[in-house]
This record gives C-alpha cells, sequence and structure tokens, in this order.
C-alpha cells in the first residue's frame, strides 16, 4: 500500500516542454487549488496549536498566552496514567506486530502453499473492515471468554491494559504484512538466491541478504503501527476497562462531557508525538537511502 | 495504494537445485519449501484465527441470540428478529443518512483530491517529495484530534459561522449538524484519496499524453481519453478507502454532529456502550455493514483491481 509507505519520487519527471504539461492557466488553477487543499490541511492544526496557549478558562476566547495548561495536563493523574497506558501498549503492540507481521508477509510473498489464499483473506480483512465493526467483535470475543474461563476455571478476567494490547496486535499485524509484503514484491528475488548458490543456508541468506533489503519496510511497517496504536479510539474503547483507558480514549470521553483547554494541551501532545514520528521515520528512511543500503 | 497483489499462479522459484535431481527429489524440496513458508505464516494466522477470525464468527452467532426481559444477551432462542428490525423507520432513516453523507464525503474528496495529486505528481522531483511529506504530516497525525479541531473552527465563535452570517445566512450553523459531520470526514481521509490517486497519476506514461496531444487532441480530450482512464484505479482505491470508513463513522459524528446526524456506526456504538444495550441487534448492524464492505471489496477486485 503506498498509502502506508513512506513518500518515495520514484516517477519520472515530466519535461519542461513536453506537451502532456498543462497549459499554463490550468496550472495556475491547480496550483491555487493545491494551496487551498495545504491551507485546507492545516488550518486545524495551527488553531489548535495557538489555542493551547491560551490562558482563558473557554475553549474560543482568546485573552493572552500562557503555559497553564501544559502546566495542568503535567499536573493531571489521569491524563498521566492514560499517557502512560497508551505507551506500553503501542510499545507491546509494534514489537509483536512487526515481528508477527514480517513474518505473515514473509510467508505470502516468498512461498507458496495450500491454503495460503484462505490465509491472504484473513490477512486483508482487518485492513478493510470498518472500526466499529471490529471493534464490536472483539468486545464480544473477550465478553465470551472471559465467561468460558470463568466456568472453567473459576478466575475471573477482565478487560483492561492486555486485551487493548491484544486487540492492536490484531489489527497492526495486516498492516505490518502488507507494508513489508510490498516491500518484498518489488525486490529481486534473485539476490537470495544467489546468496544461496554462494553456499548461505536459510538463515543466513534470510539475515545477511533479505532482511537488510527489507529492513525499509520492516521499520516503516513499525511506524504504521506504532501510529496506528498511538490513534486508536474506537477499537481501545470497546476493549479497555475501567481505568485502562488510553489517551485518545481518554480525550474522547472527555470531548463529551464538554470541551476544556486541558484537552487542547493534551491535544497538541498528541499531534507533535505524531509529527515527531513521522520527521523520525523520513529521517531515518533518507539516512539509509544515502548509504546505498 | 500499490501493494501490487502478485498473480497467485506465479511460482517463484527460490530453490535451484545443486545439482542434478531426480523428479522425486525436486518434488520432496518443493513440499519443504511449502511447509516452511506455511510455518513462517503459522504465528500470525494461528494470532489472527484467535482474534480475529474466532471474534467475527461470535458476532454472527450473537446477531441470531435474543434477549432477557432485563436486556441481558441469551444465547439460545435463536432467531433472525435483529435482522428483521433493520427495516424499522429509524433504521433506515440512519442507514440512509450514512449512505448519503458516505457518498458526498467521497464525491467531494475525489473532486478536490483529483487535481490535487494530478498537480503533486508533474512537479519535479524534488518539489514533489517535499510536497507529498507535507501531506504525509497531517495524514499521520492523530485523526481524534484532528476532528476535534474543527469544533473551534465550526463552533458558533468560529471564523466559518461568523462568515456565513456575515453574507447573510444569519441562522446558518455548522457544529452538531450533518454538514459540519460531512466537513470532519472529508477532512478527516482527503489523504486516503490523495495518496492513491498521486501513485496512479505519478505512474502513468506520460508520453501516451503527448502522443495524444501530436493526434491533435485538445488538452481536454488527451486528459478524458488518455489520463483519467489511467488513474481510474487510484480513483477506485481511493473511493472505497473514504467510503468504507465514512460509512461506518463513529467518531466524527460523535464530536461535530447532533442530534439529528446519528450514522449507523454511532447506532451500533449505542447498542453496545450507553443507554440502548442491544447486543444481539448491534451485532446484526455489524454483520450487515461488513457483509456490504466485503461485496463492495470483492466487487473491485473481481473487476480487476489489484491495488488496495
Amino acid at each position: 500500500m503506498s498509502v502506508l509507505e513512506m513518500p518515495g519520487s520514484g516517477g519520472a519527471d515530466v519535461a519542461e516542454d513536453s506537451l502532456a504539461r498543462p497549459k499554463k492557466a490550468v496550472d495556475r488553477l491547480l496550483a491555487g487549488n493545491a494551496w487551498l487543499v495545504f491551507a485546507f490541511l492545516y488550518l486545524p492544526i495551527l488553531v489548535l496549536i495557538v489555542y493551547s496557549f491560551n490562558d482563558n478558562q473557554r475553549v474560543g476566547i482568546w485573552t493572552e498566552p500562557s503555559l497553564r495548561w501544559y502546566g495542568e495536563m503535567f499536573g493531571n493523574a489521569r491524563v498521566l496514567d492514560a499517557l502512560w497506558n497508551s505507551i506500553r501498549v503501542a510499545l507491546v503492540s509494534t514489537v509483536v506486530a512487526t515481528i508477527l507481521g514480517t513474518a505473515a508477509g514473509l510467508s505470502m510473498e516468498r512461498f507458496r502453499y495450500r491454503g495460503q489464499r484462505a490465509f491472504d483473506g484473513l490477512l486483508y480483512l482487518p485492513v478493510i473492515i470498518p472500526d466499529i465493526t471490529m471493534a464490536v467483535m472483539l468486545l464480544l470475543f473477550f465478553v465470551q471468554a472471559f465467561d468460558l474461563i470463568f466456568l472453567a476455571t473459576g478466575i475471573q478476567f477482565s478487560r483492561g491494559i492486555g486485551t487493548i494490547m491484544l486487540a492492536h496486535i490484531a489489527f497492526n499485524i495486516s498492516f505490518v504484512a502488507l507494508v513489508v509484503r510490498a516491500r518484498l514484491a518489488g525486490l529481486d528475488g534473485a539476490l537470495e538466491e544467489a546468496a544461496a548458490d554462494l553456499y548461505a543456508n536459510r538463515w543466513q541468506a534470510f539475515r545477511r541478504v533479505t532482511l537488510p533489503l527489507i529492513a525499509p519496510g520492516v521499520a516503516g511497517g513499525a511506524l504504521l503501527a506504532l501510529t496506528l496504536s498511538l490513534d486508536d479510539v474506537v477499537i481501545t474503547e470497546f476493549v479497555s476497562g475501567a481505568g485502562s483507558t488510553t489517551l485518545p480514549v481518554y480525550v474522547f470521553g472527555s470531548l463529551r462531557r464538554g470541551v476544556t483547554p486541558l484537552i487542547n494541551a493534551v491535544s497538541v501532545l498528541m499531534l507533535l508525538g505524531s509529527i515527531g514520528l513521522v520527521l523520525l521515520s523520513l529521517a531515518v528512511s533518507r539516512r539509509r537511502e544515502g548509504s546505498g543500503g | 495504494m500499490s501493494t501490487t497483489v502478485p498473480p497467485p499462479d506465479v511460482q517463484p522459484e527460490l530453490t535451484e537445485p545443486a545439482a542434478p535431481a531426480g523428479p522425486g527429489l525436486e518434488h520432496d524440496a518443493e513440499r519443504a519449501e511449502s511447509r516452511r513458508g506455511f510455518l513462517i505464516g503459522l504465528p500470525s494466522y494461528a494470532y489472527l484465527v484467535a482474534f480475529f477470525a474466532t471474534p467475527l464468527l461470535i458476532v454472527i452467532v450473537y446477531s441470531f441470540a435474543s434477549r432477557s426481559v432485563r436486556g441481558a444477551t441469551v444465547l439460545a432462542g435463536w432467531n433472525l428478529d435483529s435482522y428483521a428490525r433493520m427495516t424499522d423507520s429509524l433504521v433506515l432513516t440512519i442507514a440512509w443518512r450514512s449512505l448519503w453523507i458516505a457518498t458526498v464525503t467521497t464525491l467531494v474528496c475525489l473532486l478536490v483530491a483529483y487535481p490535487f495529486a494530478y498537480y503533486l505528481a508533474t512537479r519535479p522531483a524534488r518539489s514533489r517529495a517535499v510536497l507529498l511529506v507535507l501531506v504525509m504530516i497531517p495524514f499521520w497525525s492523530n485523526f481524534l484530534v484532528r476532528t476535534y479541531a474543527w469544533r473551534m473552527l465550526l463552533g458558533g465563535d468560529g471564523p466559518f459561522t461568523r462568515l456565513l452570517h456575515a453574507i447573510g445566512f444569519t441562522d446558518a450553523q455548522l457544529l452538531f449538524t450533518p454538514t459540519g459531520v460531512l466537513i470532519g470526514l472529508v477532512y478527516g481521509y482527503l489523504p486516503f484519496m490523495i495518496l492513491p490517486l498521486y501513485a496512479a497519476i505519478e505512474r502513468l506514461d506520460h508520453s501516451l499524453v503527448e502522443a495524444a496531444r501530436d493526434l491533435y487532441a485538445s488538452g481536454w480530450q488527451a486528459f478524458w481519453k488518455v489520463t483519467w482512464p489511467l488513474s481510474r484505479p487510484g480513483v477506485i482505491a481511493g473511493s472505497i478507502l473514504v467510503f468504507i470508513p465514512s460509512f461506518g463513522a463513529y467518531v466524527t459524528p460523535e464530536i461535530l454532529g447532533g442530534r439529528g446526524s446519528t450514522m449507523l456506526g454511532s447506532y451500533i456504538a449505542r447498542q453496545f456502550i450507553g443507554t440502548a444495550s442491544d447486543w444481539p441487534f448491534g451485532s446484526a448492524l455489524s454483520v450487515t455493514i461488513l457483509v456490504l464492505m466485503m461485496v463492495a471489496a470483492t466487487a473491485y477486485f473481481r473487476s480487476g483491481g489489484k491495488n488496495l
């Protein structure tokens, strides 16, 4: 999925004098549209950032700049708990999903075996299914499973951070697998064959040849998993229990009760977190390209 | 989106036998190779069977269950009542509204994103990379937070409402209306339209457009007969990617919508968390949405679409 990959600039340029280039007037219109789209994309982000430094109790009324709400945010135990939950869930689900998803991508792209089509469908489905459906499925599953476990063993489990992690891994595996698979599809299988010809065993060929080649895909998949996990509201809300919410679920809940400037500060923290991740990944992928690897 | 799904019948040859081997040996090697591939995938598949396929099955089972007097789900007395309830006028109204909002969202996204993607794809490589990063930043930023920001922009003392009031629409309201939801959805899912379109347009061979122009096609004709058909995979992929989440939207109507803008996603959620608490009915609705989505996706793949 190129949507999920980091931007590259693969295509050929349209030559300056090419007839395929739009006319000047059309080009102006296109450029105008482009700037409007960029304004549209960035306007809410900028407004949010500016208003998070607003001193007023009410969200929409500007009084004077201050760091008051950031101070309150870092003094708020519920926010800090939710933040800590988010980080733990994202890290665990990213690590597990990256390992499992990479294996699934390899298995899908480099091998042929019976039943593969069915697995293929199983791998695609979590990507195209609406959030709400997956949330409902997982909620009922955990309720049902915990009932059965209680009946069988007398141990009562309940929804919490563990169920959130299990759910996030479930959707992240598919996304990682798709990204890794796309990377593998663009690679030349001959390189692995060459390694095998040079008496590398399977593991050595994987470790020395395949893995370095797919590393950008694996890193991209991991970053996507991290972002999706830090972003998710719907599924998390359904599978979390009392006292085990993540930051987005906390924000979502607060928004239903009414907007406070505290949420602006929390939102900016979340925004900066994800923007930081994108920039980091770009820096990493650029360096890798630069070193020719 | 360019996860090119490889044609299933192409067998990548990984193992070249080092020495001339009999057909039996070769066959064994192939089988060992297949088994290896299966085993590598096995942990992920086992995970997805446990935490995806099984939950899916449970929702389907629940959708046929009944409810006790107190509203609890009873896994007995299987029936089709929950499905029958979908012909209620309230459900139909909400379903119709979801369909309508999702369709308009998709069309608006397409209308805005196509020229934008075209512009991006025809820039020189260097500026193209920079512009693409500028699209990716909001795309990767938290969806909930970005939607929430619209609450300030669309509210009564926000710039858009003020503008509308100033130009004469004195009782115009955006926040907590279906229009507000529509704006939020377009904003949230626009990148899902831009990126596949960009990928499709960037990939197409511009010499074909030149050839059309050489054969005296006008710029418009060249676009309509060459560029547009060649970019259609991007159009379809983008439309699916925008339509599906818009149709099942839950967060956006919850934040930007009001009483008259409930969509199917929020309606389903209300059957599970909240006052309604009708799990079989909520399950039936989820199953129905899922089936509709799968039909749409299958139709797309059948029609020759390979990228999603």
